[in-house]
């Protein structure tokens, strides 16, 4: 029996790449905080790892069409801009959490596939 | 999709703040440079930022920033009498710059706050990038 490495590791390098992808899209809406009617946008995770499973299953795809969301702003402005940087910084640093612990849970599976080859 | 692009984000974003820190210096250093006539009074500046769509790239996926143009405020001049003026018109009117120095001050506030966000979010963008390097190592 051969050691598939995409198995071993799961879904969290998908996780990784959506984390990635989730940066792009919140850097994004930190560069463009004083564009006037730039609409800030975001990544449903939940939706887009369910995406990712069903691709990789063979699944038919269910719910919806992977595109990133428009954010509604607590406060709407007067020049049509949506981005509240507060939201953005700490949806970010969030993001940037969420991106440690997917790297760690890939560390920790090539550990065990380490130790499963070194047979100790 | 890769880290170079959020890297090239916040790199626009960083070049635009410093465009509008740059007129902010402008209006403010201007702020009383008097002339003899309207046209040839300084008028305050402003620049305008857009977002860039790359179409190579996921177009929802966001995008840089740049800035479109620079306008000048049309604001009304401050005209005021100064008869001693050695550029006072036949009037003895001076016309001063349409520069509001307060709202100047809150522009470059907010204007380096949002560099500031986003050398952060390049730090994270590095710290991220050098984690990735490490997978494995540990």
């Amino acid at each position: 029996m051969a050691i598939n490495f995409k198995d071993a590791v799961g879904l969290h390098a998908d996780a990784l790449q959506l984390r990635a992808q989730r940066t792009r899209v919140l850097a994004s809406n930190i560069a463009n905080e004083n564009t006037p009617g730039y609409s800030a946008q975001d990544i449903d995770f939940k939706e887009s790892l369910a995406r990712v499973e069903a691709e990789l299953s063979g699944e038919p795809i269910l719910e919806g069409d992977g595109e990133t969301k428009f954010r509604v702003p607590y406060h709407p402005s007067g020049d049509g801009n949506t981005v509240e940087i507060g939201v953005e910084q700490a949806a970010f640093s969030q993001n940037a959490t969420d991106f440690a612990t997917s790297l760690t849970f890939i560390n920790m599976k090539l550990r065990g596939i380490a130790k499963a080859i070194n047979g100790q | 999709m890769s880290f170079k692009d959020i890297a090239q984000i916040a790199g626009s974003a960083m070049a635009a703040q410093t465009v509008r820190l740059n007129t902010v210096a402008s209006n403010l250093a201007n702020a009383d440079s008097v002339a003899g006539s309207e046209a040839e009074t300084y008028r305050a500046r402003k620049p305008v930022f857009a977002t860039v769509m790359d179409d190579n790239l996921d177009a929802a996926a966001g995008g840089r920033v740049q800035v479109l143009d620079v306008v000048e405020s049309a604001e009304p001049l401050r005209k005021v009498y100064e008869p001693g003026n050695p550029l006072a018109n036949a009037d003895g009117m001076v016309f001063y710059p349409n520069v509001n120095q307060v709202a100047e001050m809150t522009d470059m506030m907010s204007a380096s706050r949002a560099f500031e966000t986003n050398v952060e979010v390049l730090g994270r963008i590095r710290g991220m990038q050098a984690s990735l390097l490490k997978l494995g190592e540990s």
